[in-house]
């Protein structure tokens, strides 16, 4: 796909099921109980389980990954402003990734990303740059 | 017990090395529905040196894992993680506030290959919820 400035990317719509953050528990080695244990969680005054910050950003670089074709990604961030709580069911929460290229220069494309759960924003600022 | 922010500058020994698997890959891939196929290496797979050299940051200044919440993590990368590499991480603290009787630690960590060269630069804010 051409990156050109303006461009509105295909909003990239993921399920996460609490057996999605057990998953990624294992392999990031991020065994942080808040992400799997509601007694955990509520002790420390969450409203719930939730995601790991850094999970819900391995699904905005997936998307990313499937708007540019695995482009090489040269940065990626964003401030992890609201929790992705998940409940103990089978039918999970979904996260949606939108994104529009807000720039290209020097052979880098900077994406500006939105990623909601719920109607909610749940990842501040979040941005990508990758190899144009 | 707030974190003491004479902390502030320094920086941790480095993660044991971490040589990238093609199975590690493919699981850290796998989370988020994502089929490895052997091309590029997800550009999240930082983390896992990342959170490592974390958790030994919070082992040795006394910080219990459930009482951390990610507030946001950033990385730039020098060049792609590749299967094979053998990296290790090294955490500095960039900052500590305390606000509202939490801790804001500001962390970078510098993900290096074999060759002591630069692969990715991670920044991570950790708030530490204080008890309530």
């Amino acid at each position: 796909m051409s990156l050109e400035p303006g461009t509105e990317l295909a909003v990239q719509r993921y399920v996460v099921r609490r057996s999605d953050l057990v998953r990624y528990a294992g392999a990031s080695g991020d065994f942080n109980p808040i992400h799997w244990s509601d007694r955990v969680a509520a002790e420390v005054g969450l409203p719930g389980v939730i995601a790991h910050g850094m999970y819900t950003l391995a699904l905005a670089a997936r998307a990313v990954a499937t708007w540019t074709g695995d482009a090489e990604v040269l940065e990626l961030g964003a401030k992890f402003t609201a929790p992705v709580v998940v409940p103990d069911d089978d039918t999970g929460v979904e996260v949606e990734v939108a994104g529009t290229v807000s720039s290209v220069e020097d052979g880098r494309a900077a994406i500006a990303l939105t990623v909601t759960s719920g109607g909610q924003k749940v990842l501040g600022m979040p941005k990508a740059v990758v190899r144009a | 017990m707030p974190v003491d922010a004479s902390l502030v500058g320094r920086t941790f020994p480095p993660t044991r090395p971490h040589t990238v698997s093609e199975e590690k890959v493919r699981e850290l891939a796998a989370t988020t529905g994502a089929v490895w196929d052997g091309g590029p290496v997800p550009p999240t797979f930082p983390i896992v040196l990342a959170f490592e050299a974390m958790n030994a940051f919070l082992a040795d200044v006394g910080i219990e894992l459930s009482r951390i919440v990610h507030g946001d993590q950033r990385f730039r990368y020098e060049r792609p993680v590749r299967v094979g590499d053998v990296l290790t991480a090294s955490l500095t603290v960039a900052s500590v506030r305390s606000i509202g009787g939490n801790d804001i630690i500001g962390t970078t960590s510098e993900v290096l290959d074999a060759d002591g060269s630069l692969v990715c630069a991670t920044s991570a804010t950790l708030v530490h919820r204080g008890a309530a």
